[in-house]
């Protein structure tokens, strides 16, 4: 006989229940995929900037040609210079057959056979300060119309595009909270309306504005952390797909996404998503709170 | 104990039909009821008795004028002590005003498991005071499952399980056979002899000259008798 005592308020047989958690789930999946958006272009990015901004290639034109003080050929001169600059380590020049090997698609696979005068090309590292402009105008001393070119631009392309990518998350995740707090307050609020002759009763028995919101209140954050828990394991699946998908651009094997399982995935985002369950119960609990203390206020 | 102070009232979304003025339901209502008094409210329908309780009960604030409460300034009382201060009063609604859902057992548990009250002391009140309204038998039973009569008589339970210091009434007999109406009235003499405060509205004229006690009688709004 009493079975409701606890709930005097009938929130456990309420039909729209199932729409709350729902529609909780769908904003946490989304939510989950923009996490994740945000940490896999973090980790992409941390990645090609160093390989990006540290890569200097000099193409040298004419290579045997003698230098500009007619002591060395060109390319002597520039090797030689490179050895002494600040900031640029580990020069290499590519053999002829790397070089056809790098050409081969659009020039065939023996460029040398077409008589092209081929200009020689080095790699080296770059860990000077700035874009390193002032390497092409020193080595163009000794070896006019020598280029040089860092990978200090490209990078900061890159964290332009990861800044983007990071605030169009960011943006999703606020919409994604408010849209969520929305559905509570609409629901709490469905839910005042159906029981509006009882929270009358019960006001008028003496009971506190706080111990009617925070029925509805534990309710709605009991749907709202079921939801978003249930939309953060369905991402789940999705989030290894993709993790898998951009494995070969991650350089270290130990991000490859299937292969590993779950451990594919960044460990950040191993924090990220219990951390939906959790932003869904603090967004339920308040949103509800102050729906239910407001309604309550157009009480005498 | 009670004390209204030239009290007015009209109701804020009354008729809202183009030329409808508001009425004043109550004007310039001035009385007193001692600690541990007893009152019946009498007067036609419509003269404002349902409303003058809703003041003592504090379901409505009034246009103008000061009502006290037990000591307390009505219009002055924080949201919280209100609360508290409805836990003491206890009301039998016109319209019983029952939980549709919950048992008769839980809705006269209902205000004790407000106040907190340990579920042993709740069973032991509860049981007791259905009894002495004669539902002993009908404990689980829903409202819509009750007659008129037995839902009435659950209203009173509940508005009586607190032992309250102030029982407000509004037409307790309404749906009861004369029998059932007696004993109601020994049960709220027995109440009233304990120190509960007491106000009854009621048509039942019979009732009144069984029972004598002081009278408020209103008329459209205004008090005609008083004592
Ligand atoms: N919530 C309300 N809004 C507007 N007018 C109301 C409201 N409640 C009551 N009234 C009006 O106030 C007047 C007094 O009503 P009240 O219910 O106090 O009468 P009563 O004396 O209790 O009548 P009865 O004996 O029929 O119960 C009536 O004219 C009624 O129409
Ligand atoms: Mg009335």
């Amino acid at each position: 006989m009493a079975k409701h005592h606890t709930d005097p308020l009938g929130l456990h047989s309420a039909l729209e229940d199932w729409m709350l958690p729902v529609l909780v789930a769908a904003m946490s999946f989304l939510a989950a995929l923009a996490v994740a958006g945000a940490l896999a272009s973090t980790v992409l990015a941390a990645q090609w900037q160093t390989d990006t901004a540290a890569a200097l290639t000099i193409q040298v034109p004419q290579p045997s040609a003698p230098d500009a003080a007619g002591n060395a050929t060109r390319l002597a001169a520039v090797q030689a210079a490179l050895q002494t600059m600040p900031g640029v380590s580990s020069p290499r020049l590519l053999s002829t057959d790397a070089l056809n090997h790098l050409l081969a698609p659009w020039l065939g696979t023996d460029a040398a056979a077409l008589g092209l005068p081929l200009p020689a090309v080095i790699t080296a590292t770059w860990s000077g300060p700035g874009p390193g402009d002032a390497i092409a105008a020193a080595l163009n001393k000794p070896a006019p119309g020598t280029l040089a070119q860092t990978g200090v631009q490209w990078a900061a392309h890159v964290t332009a595009l990861t800044g983007s990518l990071q605030t169009c998350a960011a943006a999703v995740l606020v919409i994604v909270a408010l849209v969520g707090g929305a559905l509570v307050a609409l629901a709490t609020r469905a839910g005042l309306a159906q029981r509006r002759e009882t929270i009358e009763i019960i006001h008028g028995l003496g009971a506190q504005d706080g111990d009617i919101a925070s029925r509805f209140a534990s309710r709605a954050t009991a749907l709202a952390v079921a939801g978003a828990a249930a939309g953060a394991l369905v991402a789940l699946p999705v989030l290894l797909w993709l993790a898998a998908l951009a494995a070969p651009f991650s350089g270290p094997p130990q991000l490859n996404g299937l292969q590993h399982g779950l451990s594919g995935l960044p460990p950040a985002l191993w924090t990220a998503l219990p951390c939906l369950p959790l932003a869904a119960a603090v967004i339920g609990w308040s949103s509800a709170q102050l729906t239910v203390r407001g309604w309550l206020r157009k009480l005498v | 104990m009670i004390r209204f102070d030239d009290v007015w009232l009209k109701y804020r979304h009354q008729d809202r039909s183009p030329g409808a003025l508001a009425r004043d339901v109550l004007r310039g209502v001035d009385f007193k009821i001692p600690e541990g008094g007893f009152r019946w409210l009498t007067g036609p329908s419509g003269a404002g008795k349902t409303t003058l309780l809703k003041l003592i009960y504090l379901a409505e604030h009034p246009t103008q004028g000061r009502i006290d409460i037990m000591g307390t300034h009505a219009a002055r009382i924080s949201r919280r002590d209100a609360a508290l201060l409805r836990r003491r009063i206890g009301v039998v609604y016109q319209d019983f005003r029952l939980l549709a859902h919950l048992s008769a057992y839980d809705n006269v548990a209902l205000p004790m498991r407000l106040a907190r009250r340990a579920e042993r002391q709740v069973h032991a009140d509860v049981t007791e005071i259905l009894r002495w309204v004669g539902l002993a038998n009908r404990l689980g039973a829903l409202p819509d499952e009750l007659s008129g009569g037995e839902q009435q008589r659950v209203a009173i339970a509940r508005a009586v399980v607190g032992r309250p210091k102030l029982l407000v009434a509004d037409e307790p007999t309404g749906n009861l056979d004369d029998e059932q109406a007696s004993r109601l009235m020994t049960l709220i003499t027995a109440l009233n002899q304990l120190g509960t405060t007491v106000i009854v509205a009621t048509h039942n004229h019979a009732l009144v000259s069984a029972y004598p006690a002081p009278r408020l009688e209103i008329a459209e709004g205004r008090l005609t008798a008083h004592g």
